[in-house]
Order: structure tokens, then C-alpha cells, then sequence
């Protein structure tokens, strides 16, 4: 029962985020890219105000798992570098905190356009 | 006719009827996109659970969820079925971590014609490039003022 209620916060939480996302779309035809950045700096502002903590708390991954929770990984990561190390954490938290995700997608990315057909232009 | 018994005359009944499908299709664009966004976290949540169970910590559970998604979202781009999943889902398959990654994965396999160079290379970051571009940017910018914050109070 526990665990049917944790993943129905996460389905909740994650499930509104992603709602939020549609109405901005539908109602500024905002293109994917203008929505992804939109969402990341709005998860790193979120964070620095405190206000996206509690939300990761009550939802987990249906707050990290968006690109919101990118941005969340970034500022957190920039706060605990620079408790641990002062000025420099602020260059060197953000990336690492988000290394896994950002080498992740290149290999991917980069293994998936190798072993597809390169689609020809018109 | 049913509009002139409603007091319209034709083009305002047009535009009541456009009004009402707009109102009905953003709604079942937020339903489908509240459903497929939620379960994709769910699957996150799922992966986090099964790599702590194998006794990773928290942090190293969700880089594991994080790069299984990655990898799942370049999997079914490169199939060509998030494309698929994309067009009926909208925001619930762009907001996602899987968005981000098909948001890689898709223009470097557009651009392979042009070269590994600069046709995978330059391309691939195409939409990544300013995600990563303003969300190092905006964490910079929060990490001086919280470093301002502890210096001074």
C-alpha cells in the first residue's frame, strides 16, 4: 500500500509538470526547445527559492525526471560545491552533479545516429 | 438550423464551435499529456527503487534512472517510435528527461548525412546546446548569490 502510494505521488507530480508543460504550449505555441529551456531555468530559480526542494520531497522522480529536475540537479549541485569547496563550486557544481545525464545522451545520441539510416534531404 | 434557434447567426456560431473544440482539445491534450508524463516518471521512480534495492545510494540509484531513461529515449528515437509517441503526447513526451534525450538523439540522426563531423557533431546539441546553455547560466548566476548570501548574513 505504501508503495502504491509513493508512486502515485510520483505519477501525480510528474503528471502535472508535464501539464503545465501542454497548456504553455497550446496557448503560446511555444516550440519544444523554448519549452525545455523554459523548464530548466525554471527548476534552477525554483530550487535557489527553496520551493522545488518540497516538491522533490513529496514526488521523487516525478519531479527529477522532468527537465525541470535538471535544473533542480544543476543548482542543488552548484549549493553543495560551494558548502565544500567556496567560490570555485560555482563552475565546477552544476556539471558535475548533471555528468551521468549529459555523457548519457551524447553516447547515446551518438551510438543511435551510427547505426541509423541518415535520412536524406529533400 | 440549430444555431439560428440559439440567436447566432452563422459566423458566430463558427466561432462558438471553434471556441468549444479549442477548449475540448486543450483538455484532452493535458490528460494525455498528465498520463504519459506521470508514467514515465513512474518508470524512473521504478528504476531508482530497483538499483537501490541493490544497494546503491540515493544519489548513485537516480544518475542510474536518469542514464536508463537517457538510453531508453535514444533507444525508441533511433526505432523511430518516440516520434510516434510524440505526436499524441505533446508535452508529455518533450518535458521529460526521454524529451531532452530524443531532443539529441533526433538531430544528429538528421544531420548524418552531412558529415560525423559536422553533421552529427554540430548538430546534435541543436536543442541540448541552449537547454545546457541558459541551465549552467541560471545555476551560475543562483550559486553567486548564494555565495553572496554566506558570506554576508
Amino acid at each position: 500500500m505504501d508503495l502504491f502510494l509513493t508512486y502515485l505521488k510520483v505519477f501525480i507530480t510528474g503528471g502535472i509538470i508535464c501539464t503545465i508543460g501542454q497548456v504553455i504550449i497550446d496557448k503560446t505555441k511555444l516550440t519544444p526547445a523554448r519549452i525545455l529551456v523554459l523548464f530548466v531555468v525554471l527548476g534552477v530559480v525554483l530550487t535557489g527559492l527553496d520551493i522545488y526542494k518540497p516538491i522533490v520531497d513529496f514526488g521523487g522522480s516525478g519531479a527529477t525526471v522532468p527537465i525541470s529536475g535538471f535544473g533542480y540537479a544543476l543548482a542543488n549541485g552548484v549549493k553543495e560545491e560551494i558548502d565544500k569547496n567556496g567560490l570555485l563550486g560555482i563552475f565546477t557544481g552544476g556539471i558535475t552533479a548533471t555528468s551521468a545525464g549529459i555523457t548519457a545522451a551524447i553516447v547515446f545520441g551518438y551510438l543511435g545516429a551510427l547505426i541509423s539510416k541518415s535520412n536524406i534531404k529533400k | 438550423m440549430n444555431y439560428t434557434k440559439m440567436g447566432m447567426n452563422e459566423k458566430e456560431y463558427t466561432e462558438y464551435v471553434e471556441s468549444k473544440a479549442e477548449k475540448s482539445s486543450l483538455l484532452k491534450n493535458c490528460i494525455i499529456a498528465f498520463i504519459i508524463g506521470g508514467l514515465i516518471c513512474v518508470i524512473g521512480q521504478v528504476i531508482t527503487d530497483i538499483a537501490m534495492s541493490y544497494g546503491l545510494e540515493k544519489k548513485l540509484a537516480s544518475s542510474v534512472s536518469t542514464i536508463s531513461l537517457i538510453f531508453i529515449g535514444a533507444l525508441l528515437t533511433t526505432l523511430k517510435l518516440y516520434q510516434v509517441l510524440g505526436k499524441f503526447a505533446g508535452a508529455g513526451s518533450i518535458v521529460p528527461i526521454t524529451g531532452f534525450s530524443n531532443s539529441i538523439v533526433s538531430p544528429a540522426i538528421e544531420y548524418k548525412s552531412e558529415g560525423f563531423v559536422l553533421g552529427i557533431g554540430a548538430n546534435m546539441f541543436k536543442v541540448a546546446g541552449p537547454v545546457l546553455v541558459y541551465g549552467v547560466c541560471a545555476s551560475v548566476v543562483y550559486g553567486l548569490i548564494y555565495y553572496m548570501s554566506k558570506i554576508f548574513f
